[in-house]
């Protein structure tokens, strides 16, 4: 596989094309939004956490095909999980995507066994410059738990 | 067409290859490649005669400032100016801020009017909005026609004698539209204001004339034609010079520092606080005799080539949109387009895996890009050593791109 057909990936262009859970939140909910300044890549978080547990997900904003697929996929991943989760899973991505410290969770023996979907999103990794398009949605939502606490 | 192709063995950073295709570098609007001439300039100031300007009696500082002077002369001749009237500065923002601060601080009052157009860069907003906030004037924007251009019908109820300035570019970095220079400069005589125009993409592309320009200001940067980054140029009309503050103080710009007050050295020095860029404007210098030998008027035809061959072949690739006018006679050869429904950022990385440099992004200039109602476009941008060839490579990369993305 090329380096660009590793970078975006079926699973990515399906998506950014289809994203999930994309709309806006009624109701009383957490908010939050990010933003890359420097390409203007811009992502917006509504979450509902309901006796510790992320009853419900809505994302907006518009960017590159890896920002949106990495924030819908994100959302489809987190709804029903507890909080205490949701941190493990985006420590465990930005691990992998080497934003944070600790060895990279993905069993390379056993793909999508560990963050399922999202590993597709590995291939950024040989792009350094994109990193933060797929690190966006994910800062967003430790700022939305954040808000949380 | 006009044939410069022998001109690209002077660029040596041409011969690199990226990701195992030859260099294919589309974003000129962004900066410009250095010829070898401009680089040895600067190195051989480093290693033959390395001294501060101004005031140094030995013969090395003696060299440097006359290096540096002559520098400036040929600055101002490249525009057609006086050698006096034309201020070194770190480029076209700082120049645009030496304005917006040292002539509006002082002439614009509550009440006033500052003309902008849509097309502006955020390095001809934000200052005036700065200024804005200290002296309490009004922004006012002309907005951008269905061609792309500035739309000049409701021009007449705009412009009133509560106008003090009018401040366009001259060439749009995103669309690469000609701003409406003539007609601005007729509607602000007529009501006093003075003009001021961000040349930045407009002096690399385009002979240049101050006197038939017939503006009060003009800003440039050298690294958008051939010159180094950190320099750049501020031309005045001498009487207004004369008359602006100094937006920074220190050494260099006065000619007289006592306790509680100093008095200024004569323009262009007043403006010039601190050690300039001193390697930086031989470089500038160089870069625009490397221009002038070529023969601006060259160079315009050129780029009107080119930028119809790159409109004519984009046009021809499925679901391109290009944001510009479509007559070359009217635009420089800065393109912006959109390709279906794969952002601007996709585009740029895919095309770099074929060694084609374009820029992606909202280029500075985010008023215009809500306008276009585009988060993001893809830019193609053109100069000297480009080569029908080159656009042939991006649209074989945008091929690819549209490949990667499932268009058919």
């Amino acid at each position: 596989m090329t380096s660009l057909d590793e970078l975006y990936r079926e699973v990515i262009l399906d998506h950014y094309r289809n994203p999930r859970h994309r709309g806006s939140l009624s109701g009383p909910h957490i908010h939050a939004e990010g933003q890359n300044p420097s390409c203007g890549d811009e992502f917006f978080l509504d979450l509902i956490i309901e006796d510790g547990i992320v009853k419900d997900v809505a994302i907006n904003g518009q960017g590159c095909s890896i920002s949106q697929a990495s924030g819908s996929m994100m959302a489809d991943k987190i709804v029903g999980m507890s909080v205490e989760d949701v941190r493990d899973v985006a420590h465990k991505f930005k691990t992998m995507m080497t934003i944070e410290e600790g060895e990279n969770p993905v069993d390379p023996d056993r793909p999508g066994s560990v963050l399922g979907d999202l590993e597709a999103l590995q291939g950024v990794r040989k792009f350094p410059v994109r990193i933060k398009c797929a690190d966006l949605a994910w800062t967003t939502l430790q700022d939305a738990l954040a808000q949380s606490d | 067409m006009t044939d410069l192709s022998h001109l690209r063995s002077d660029f040596p950073i041409l011969q690199r290859e990226i990701n195992g295709y030859p260099l294919t570098y589309l974003d000129s609007a962004a900066t410009t490649q250095k010829p070898e001439q401009v680089i040895e300039a600067i190195d051989t100031y480093y290693r033959m005669y390395n001294a501060n300007v101004h005031r140094g009696a030995y013969t090395i500082a003696t060299e440097a400032t006359d290096a540096y002077e002559a520098a400036r002369a040929k600055v101002a001749d490249f525009i057609g100016a006086r050698t006096e009237e034309l201020v070194f500065t770190r480029g076209t923002t700082s120049a645009l801020n030496f304005i917006a601060y040292g002539w509006g601080l002082d002439n614009l009052h509550e009440g006033d009017k500052v003309v902008l157009t849509m097309m502006e860069h955020h390095s001809n907003i934000v200052p005036w909005q700065i200024i804005s906030r200290h002296t309490g004037c009004e922004l006012v924007y002309l907005p951008i026609d269905e061609g792309f251009e500035v739309d000049l019908t409701d021009l007449e109820s705009v412009i009133d004698d509560r106008v003090k300035v009018i401040t366009v570019s001259a060439m749009s970095n995103v669309t690469g539209a000609l701003g409406p220079v003539a007609a601005l400069v007729e509607a602000g005589r007529a009501v006093g204001a003075i003009i001021v125009l961000d040349g930045a993409q407009f002096v690399p592309h385009m002979p240049t004339d101050v006197t038939e320009l017939g503006a009060d200001f003009l800003a440039f940067s050298a690294h958008k034609m051939l010159g180094p980054t950190g320099i750049g140029a501020l031309w005045g009309r001498p009487e207004l010079l004369e008359a602006m503050e100094p937006t920074e103080g220190g050494g260099e710009m006065i000619s007289d520092v006592q306790l509680y007050d100093s008095r200024w050295a004569p323009v262009p020095h007043k403006f010039e606080a601190g050690t300039p860029p001193i390697a930086q404007a031989i470089g500038f210098g160089t870069a625009v005799d490397y221009l002038s030998k070529i023969g601006m008027t060259d160079v315009r035809d050129h780029e009107k080539a080119i930028t119809a061959y790159a409109l004519e072949r984009l046009a021809a690739v499925p679901d391109l949109e290009v944001f510009g006018p479509r007559d070359v006679e009217r635009r420089g050869g800065a393109v912006s387009f959109q390709l279906g429904d794969i952002h601007a950022h996709d585009i740029a990385t895919i095309v770099d895996q074929y060694g084609v440099a374009v820029r992606a992004g909202h280029h500075c200039a985010k008023p215009l890009m809500r306008h276009l109602a585009v988060p993001a476009t893809a830019r193609a941008s053109f100069y000297v050593y480009n080569t029908n060839e080159d656009v042939d490579r991006l649209v074989a990369a945008l091929e690819q791109a549209r490949d990667v993305f499932g268009l058919t």
